[in-house]
């Protein structure tokens, strides 16, 4: 225990219980959870989805769902029982003694009130500031988060503000009334990992400067290790571990602290070690790449070679044609700036880089769902870009290339069973007739992604995200595809579903022989399954090669940065 | 956004509307030529021969071709000339001036009504939902709408002015005692008024409250409703979680930052509430003799008077144009998201 901690606790948590009412009856979202946050202390709390770690947050603030309520157990904030406190008191603790951060940062301020007037409406409300002092005080707060022009930010609505500066204002917002107790509820989900890096810093300095206790709420254990003192590990509602950071990184007592360690990808590690211990799998060797041709062999084609690619899109145009905006006309947007590459049979491909860098249209062209704006992709020597995307569905090569979508959820349908899901393309395109031949290869494709058969029946919304997935890469396999485009297939699932999911991905292309792109925001992620990688940003390549060059030995400042901020868990001793 | 931007988004919106006017202007021409019955056998009386119905439909224009006809429609309809109407031999411009007021006094009034009753149910039953008062604006707004207008309005005349006596007879707009008002607005309440007749105000306004009541329930079901769920929604969404988290009181929470958010759909639905409430003032216009553009119209088609149709299509087709203008400038102030293009 730190010496921080051993201090009269500033919040303290004993035996809590929150129980929801549902259609199915009451459900325990956590329970019997007790921890301490000691003056000027960060506490990192940690699990997966559903561990029950938001509803812990929620039941602090008391800002549960009108279902939700604390079934048993005390909080007491500096001598306070926060769970018998009548509502205004509540009032005047939250905001202005217990504040709290949120994830989804635009969606977390007013659409359509300035966020300066947000930040202001705080202040007043805590009596802190009023009338123009109020406002001068929002902009000095604004200030403080470090946005620039502040004054002309004040203005601003949410929509004209990048998720980062949203995020700021978020953070302006809660610190307004000088808490003492800052939760930050997965802060930076959502948001690119240099923008992660700057906003977290910044929290953790001015919780510094003013001497603030934090709670960081988050799935992501690199980040707490870096940003913590003291981390409890949650699982089901439950806390399964107490520890210092040092002391849980090093010496985890808990099976599933080991397990959530193990999964969480980090430098040095490989596929087959993210795998929990029991998995059969551990053993095996990594798959193979089944490289056909090596990147740089001589005499051999390219599977996909993509030359001088451009996409640009024209400013919004009004309705009517006589009735265009004359005066400054705004240059058409190049998406992907006349960007080239080369990927070879049976290789993995990593396109990396931030929101808005064009990694995501890159992949929409390839995938010929957009058209380019001009330039060629030859896809086994033929150019796919010349046929437009609205008659690609017809053309011969539409079933050899394939895609996997980053949420599983959304890109289900859902009312369709995963039987339909899977075999709906095999219908369309696969040249099979007759139910039972489309059954039949619906549930070989469920075998080939590991999905069990039994559940062939079921909705999207009665299957795990894990399971959602597997629906989804057994969807793109079914046309027997050469080309897998897979767009951050991972980004939705929980590290220990991650790692899982990841390993089938390898197996899959050494036993299909596969040739994948994988596009992704993580650099630890695709260390793991790429051979090469492709950094991007604002539309052009900034640098390409070897995935071990590249992170090992970044040519670019750009990619140093990005590897530098993506957060590392200690490298444990497992 | 400056308010230069917003200008000439609004500019670029009225511009917009012109030739969906132009439209309507052709298709109702079309329309009315389509129907069928010949105006000149009806404007000749039953005791014309063919001859004289011949003559008669040469002095109306209607021997010409359509393209002809169209244009020498294009060139009165500028001069404000909309023709005259056959059955009541007045000029049709001056039959709707007079009586489009009268309906819109009607139906602004009964809306004002229903969104004073409708807007703060909506918004209690949204901040209790389950509890007795969502389950009794739920049934008093399915009543409302259940009922047809003409039959609410005839329940409301039968308690209210026979059984009771306290509202006047359904005599039109005014009591014989009284003289309209200069006409400055069209509507006798707000001329009255601005004549300083406190007299005849009050006595036009007792004639409106039974006629708007039976309108607003039959509108206040849809204003509940969506006020109800955009509540909802507003109150669900993640930023009323951060206001709550920063320690707003329940009312700026539920006031400012619910309420605003939630008006954004119940405008767009009022467009639509407006438009159906001009239908239905038909039937409510009938029970009360209301000197309306609803019943004018009724009698117009039955009838064949070409001019008259003409001009009432024609006004309700500006009347929903200006409405919807209005609607999409009031939305682009309210919600700064509204792009150019929205």
């Amino acid at each position: 225990m730190t010496a921080a901690a051993a201090q009269h606790p500033l919040v303290a948590v004993d035996g809590l219980t929150v129980e929801f009412t549902t259609r199915d009856g009451i459900v325990t979202a956590v329970s019997d959870v007790s921890f301490s946050l000691a003056p000027g202390e960060t506490l990192g709390i940690v699990g997966e989805s559903g561990s029950g770690k938001s509803v812990t947050s929620y039941a602090l603030m008391r800002i549960l769902d009108d279902n939700g309520r604390v079934a048993a157990g005390d909080i007491s904030y500096s001598g306070v029982d926060l769970v018998a406190a009548d509502d205004k008191t509540m009032r005047a603790i939250r905001g202005r003694e217990i504040s709290m951060i949120f994830q989804n940062p635009r969606s977390a301020l007013n659409p359509i009130r300035k966020v300066g007037d947000q930040i202001a409406d705080v202040l007043r409300q805590h009596g802190m500031a009023a009338g123009v002092e109020a406002r001068r005080r929002a902009v000095a707060l604004l200030e403080t988060v470090r946005i620039q022009q502040p004054e002309a930010r004040y203005h601003a609505y949410p929509h004209e503000l990048s998720g980062g500066m949203c995020q700021r204002v978020v953070i302006a917002l809660a610190l307004a009334c000088e808490p003492r107790v800052l939760i930050a509820d997965e802060p930076t989900t959502g948001l690119d990992v240099t923008t992660q890096k700057t906003i977290l810093d910044l929290v953790r300095d001015l919780a510094g400067e003013r001497g603030m206790s934090m709670a960081l709420i988050t799935h992501d254990l690199g980040l707490a290790a870096e940003y913590c003192d003291r981390l409890i590990v949650m699982k089901a509602g439950k806390v399964v571990e107490a520890a210092s950071t040092e002391a849980l990184f090093n010496n985890p007592q808990h099976a599933y602290t080991r397990a959530l360690i193990r999964a969480t990808p980090r430098r040095g590690a490989r596929l087959r070690s993210l795998l929990p211990e029991n998995d059969p799998r551990r053993g095996q060797p990594q798959p193979e790449a089944n490289l056909r041709q090596g990147d740089s062999a001589a005499g051999g084609q390219p599977l996909v070679s993509v030359k001088e690619l451009v996409k640009s899109f024209a400013p919004a145009a009004s309705g009517l044609p006589f009735l265009k905006p004359k005066a400054p006309a705004t240059p058409a947007v190049r998406a992907v700036d006349a960007i080239s590459f080369d990927i070879w049979p049976g290789e993995s491909v990593g396109l990396v880089g931030e929101s808005g860098c064009g990694k995501s249209t890159t992949s929409l062209m390839l995938m010929r769902l957009l058209d380019p704006t001009s330039g060629s992709i030859l896809f086994e020597g033929e150019d796919i870009a010349a046929t437009p995307s609205g008659r690609f569905p017809k053309h011969p090569m539409r079933s050899k290339l394939q895609m996997v979508f980053q949420d599983p959820t959304d890109s289900l349908n859902p009312r369709f069973t995963a039987q339909q899901c899977i075999a709906d393309p095999v219908a369309r395109l696969g040249g099979l007739s007759g139910r039972k031949a489309i059954a039949d290869r619906a549930a070989e494709l469920a075998d080939m992604v590991r999905f069990p058969r039994g559940l062939l029946d079921r909705f999207p919304h009665q299957l795990s995200g894990g399971q959602k997935a597997r629906v989804g890469i057994a969807r793109a396999l079914a046309l027997r595809p050469s080309f897998l485009v897979l767009d951050e297939p991972t980004a939705a699932l929980d590290v220990s579903v991650q790692a899982v999911v990841l390993n089938l991905l390898a197996d899959l292309r050494s036993e299909l022989g596969l040739t994948y792109l994988f596009v992704s925001h993580d650099l630890t992620v695709v260390r793991l399954l790429c051979e090469r990688v492709i950094v991007m940003r604002a539309g052009k390549i900034i640098e390409q090669g070897r995935t071990d060059d590249v992170m090992d030995n970044p040519q670019s400042d750009y990619t140093a940065t990005l590897l530098a901020a993506s957060p590392q868990p200690p490298a444990a001793l497992l | 956004m400056g308010g230069f931007v917003r200008g000439r988004m609004i500019a670029r919106r009225i511009i917009q509307a012109l030739p969906v006017l132009f439209g309507v202007v052709l298709v109702t021409f079309l329309l009315t030529r389509a129907l069928p019955g010949d105006p000149a056998a009806y404007f000749a009386g039953p005791a014309a021969d063919a001859k004289s119905i011949a003559q008669i439909r040469e002095s109306l224009g209607l021997d010409r071709p359509l393209p002809e006809q169209f244009w020498l429609y294009l060139k009165d309809l500028a001069t404000g000339d909309l023709g005259v109407s056959i059955s009541t031999g007045q000029p049709v411009m001056a039959e709707l001036a007079r009586r489009l007021p009268a309906s819109l006094e009607l139906t602004l009034g009964a809306l004002l009504i229903s969104l004073a009753i409708a807007v703060p149910m909506g918004v209690l039953a949204a901040t209790r939902p389950g509890r007795p008062i969502d389950h009794f604006c739920r049934i008093l707004a399915t009543a409302g709408v259940s009922l047809p207008t003409f039959f609410t309005g005839l329940a409301l005349l039968f308690i209210f002015y026979y059984l009771l006596g306290w509202a006047p007879a359904p005599i039109g707009r005014l009591d014989f005692a009284y003289l309209p008002p200069d006409p400055v607005t069209g509507f006798y309440v707000i001329d009255a008024l601005l004549a300083g007749d406190t007299e005849t105000a009050v006595a036009a306004f007792s004639q409106l409250i039974l006629p708007m009541a039976t309108l607003a329930l039959f509108t206040l079901a849809p204003i509940t409703r969506m006020t109800r769920g955009a509540m909802l929604q507003a109150l669900g969404s993640d930023f009323i979680r951060t206001a709550k988290a920063a320690g707003l009181s329940r009312r700026k929470i539920i006031g400012r930052y619910a309420f605003q958010n939630a008006m954004l759909p119940v405008v767009t639905t009022l467009g639509m509430v407006f438009s159906f409430t001009l239908g239905a003032n038909v039937l409510v216009e009938k029970v009360f003799a209301w000197p309306g553009i609803g019943s004018f119209a009724v009698e117009a088609l039955v009838v064949s008077d070409y001019a008259a149709v003409q001009g009432f299509v024609l006004s309700m087709a500006l009347l929903f144009v200006c409405l919807n203008l209005a609607i999409d400038i009031l939305y682009t102030l309210i919600d700064p998201r509204v792009s150019i293009d929205g």
